[in-house]
């Protein structure tokens, strides 16, 4: 949508050079440099709530500036800033025996996978960078790129504990891919429909038009949906890849620096777009909770940013709350609970669609 | 279609390693996830103590015994004490029983927090880890106030205590008390019986009673598995036969009696029983009395050996003197219960999962300082 946009504003302004595809270049990239700007600057926020949230839930006040001179700024807010100029500024070390294109490769393969995710996702009604129509499809495609990266990443790293992540996160993310999809095929039965804008759209009208509220097993769904996706992005309480008292940080044991920041940003952009999927395909996405009011398209970016960050905010909240569960016990709830109800669900989203639908 | 066969991977846990509680190396067998042999290597933090006993005087033992369980330093000095004072037949002061006894409570209660906490840690929950950290904060504050130390802190003496306590301790002590009742209830409800802890300890690790006897566990590891044996109820020495207070035992509530849980619990239960003797004890103490030692500087024990075991937060805790009345011990040697604890992890680890043995080993509670000495 916003790539069209700018496309066909270009050609008005240069109507000499429409055959190059130079202008066609120019406005896919604009918009791909603004998502990263985007995006790293969510993760700085997100950083910072992190860093808040966990200080509170724990009964400390978190990082906090006091006083003149070098420190992190009022209530810490510069502390996500120092945090990424450290990683930055980092020695970058490859561990001698690493297999080394692989352990380069892997923290951009998982980047990308997170990046390109965030192209399909609609922050408004005509704020998107590509509206494709499989877009949830799309998004549920690119979503399962991650599992190549941490696989290769636990493997190249040539660390036994590496690679325990790397396999633990290949067993997880796969099998939670099924509830997960299973739980969006509810989205697509109800609406008709894979592409996202049209998804939201047929939420119009206020809170209980939301296909959480839909029935009662969309309303099921949606936590299925939600959790799995907690487990896809490797957070507390299925941090198991990475399960620091366990496998010493799993997959990205050996990365520092760089590389490292890498797959921290990651973590926080693939949170970002379970949560984007999820308002999406349940709660409205850029749609006001109340119906006719506050929906103007600014208003739209407003609902749709704080319905993603309040279940950033949820996921954040588990992390701090719960302990972690052991492989097995991971995988008996994603084969013995949520596939069966998820494909229960379905069955019972159709019976009620026939009925009252 | 043939059998396929697992290939055994050689896995070191440790030196470095989070979740060991110190430097402790484990080598284990594993075909994937399972663990089908554990090797603890120890001596990473030795620092021969009983050796270095043999070359000072009485006194100047107290100090190592700090070393040794740094998060349960009181009880070492009361273990050390008490074994020296039957040695010498010596009669205390009411008034240094009763600090002695207090002090020890306290040091229960801060240790077991620190166990309680870092056995969270190791299963994944940081929370909890933060919120017995800031009660413990508070307990070690009170040691602060009364000896100026925070970790070590060469507080009692053999026939008396270095300090006495501070104007205002009584008072604060009963303030923690009040203020630390409650928050039982609070772990209770963040990590005890939540539902995800439960499926990660109960029926893990279990360890039944006769093994964990013949091994020679004690302290609240024996107790979880549901033997009813605490040196200050069955063998009692200072005063603890004045007070009032029971003996929590596993009863295997969520799983096999004498798992991870039940080890959690029963400590869990412990500080409060901590918390009813301190009561007793903060309420008996005698107002006034010299706590300094009647006796000369210079110990010279009789000739002899004596034998002499107390309840730290991790068991028992034995001392064998042998003197042969000069200043200087002839030899000494600590029985270590982190060190029996840790003998059996082969035993009730083997064949769980590597989170299994984790967990495991935090819900033993060892201290590598007392294991190594």
């Amino acid at each position: 949508m916003t790539v069209d946009n700018l496309y066909n504003w270009l050609m008005g302004f240069f109507p000499g050079i429409t055959e190059s595809p130079i202008l066609l270049i120019i406005a896919i990239l604009v918009p791909c440099l603004a998502l990263f700007l985007f995006i790293a600057l969510y993760a700085l926020v997100a950083i910072y709530g992190e860093l808040k949230v966990s200080s509170f839930m724990q009964d400390r006040v978190g990082p906090m500036g006091q006083g003149v001179g070098l420190h992190a700024g009022k209530w810490g807010l510069l502390q996500p800033v120092a945090d990424a100029l450290k990683l930055l500024t980092k020695e970058d070390l490859i561990p001698e025996k690493a297999d080394k294109t692989l352990f380069i490769m892997a923290p951009f393969m998982i980047f990308i996978g997170a990046f390109i995710a965030f192209v399909a996702i609609p922050f408004g009604e005509t704020l998107i960078i590509a509206d494709l129509n499989i877009g949830i499809f799309y998004l549920l495609a690119v979503g399962s790129l991650a599992v190549i990266a941490l696989i290769l990443a636990g493997w190249s790293s040539n660390n036994k504990w590496s690679l325990y992540g790397g396999m633990r996160s290949a067993a997880q993310i796969i099998s939670y891919e099924i509830p997960a999809g299973v739980s969006i095929v509810i989205v697509i039965m109800l609406t008709g429909t894979l592409n996202m804008q049209d998804i939201i759209k047929y939420q119009d009208g206020g809170l209980f038009n939301w296909l959480i509220f839909a029935n009662p097993f969309t309303f099921i769904a949606f936590f299925i949906y939600f959790i799995s996706g907690i487990a896809e992005t490797n957070r507390t309480p299925f941090d198991i890849p990475e399960a620091e008292s366990e496998i010493v940080g799993g997959f990205h044991t050996e990365y520092s620096g760089m590389r490292f920041a890498f797959f921290f940003l990651s973590e926080y952009a693939n949170m970002f777009v379970v949560s984007g999927i999820a308002s999406t395909g349940f709660l409205g996405g850029w749609q006001s909770p109340i119906s006719g009011y506050f929906n103007t398209p600014s208003w739209g970016v407003f609902w749709m940013l704080s319905k993603i960050m309040f279940l950033v905010f949820v996921m954040m909240w588990f992390r701090w709350t719960f302990p972690r569960l052991r492989v097995d016990q991971l995988m008996n709830v994603c084969w013995k609970v949520f596939l069966p109800i998820g494909l229960l669900n379905i069955f019972g989203v159709g019976i009620w669609t026939l009925i009252f639908g | 279609m043939g059998v396929v066969h697992g290939q055994e991977m050689v896995l070191n846990i440790g030196p470095q390693h989070p979740s060991t509680h110190g430097v402790l190396r484990l080598q284990v067998k594993t075909d994937g996830e399972i663990i089908s042999e554990i090797k603890p290597f120890i001596g990473y933090l030795h620092r021969c103590f009983e050796k270095h006993c043999e070359n000072v005087t009485y006194e100047q033992v107290i100090p190592f015994t700090d070393r040794c369980d740094y998060l349960a330093s009181m009880a070492n000095n009361f273990g050390y004490v008490v074994a020296m004072e039957e040695l010498m037949e010596i009669k205390v002061p009411e008034r240094v029983e009763y600090i002695r006894v207090i002090m020890a409570e306290l040091q229960r209660i801060a240790s077991h927090l620190l166990a309680l906490g870092t056995f969270g840690l190791d299963v994944g929950a940081f929370t909890p880890f933060l919120y017995m950290f800031r009660d413990r904060e508070r307990i070690l504050d009170m040691f602060e106030m009364t000896c100026g130390a925070r970790l070590l802190y060469n507080y009692m003496w053999v026939g008396g205590l270095s300090h006495d306590l501070p104007i205002g301790f009584v008072e604060s002590a009963f303030r923690f008390l009040d203020y630390f009742e409650p928050k039982i209830e609070e772990y209770n409800n963040i990590l005890t019986y939540n539902k995800i802890f439960i499926e990660r300890t109960a029926d893990v690790g279990v360890m039944p009673a006769d093994v964990a006897i013949s091994y020679g566990v004690s302290g609240p590891n024996l107790r979880g598995s549901g033997v009813k044996w605490d040196i200050r109820k069955d063998e009692p020495y200072s005063i603890y036969d004045r007070f009032d207070f029971d003996v929590p035992v596993g009863i295997g509530e969520k799983g096999n009696l004498g798992d991870c849980w039940d080890r959690f619990n029963v400590r869990l239960t412990e500080m409060g029983e901590s918390i009813k003797i301190l009561r007793q004890a903060l309420t008996q103490i005698p107002k006034n009395g010299d706590v300094h030692q009647t006796i000369p500087k210079k110990i010279r024990p009789p000739k002899g050996s004596i034998y002499k075991r107390t309840e730290t937060p991790r068991g028992d805790l034995g001392f064998y003197i042998i003197s042969d009345g000069s200043p200087i011990p002839n030899r000494l040697k600590m029985r270590s219960p982190a060190f029996t604890a840790l003998s059996v992890l082969d035993e009730i680890g083997r064949g769980w999962m590597l989170s299994d043995v984790i967990a495991i080993l935090g819900s033993l509670d060892i201290v590598l300082g007392e294991i190594d000495r």
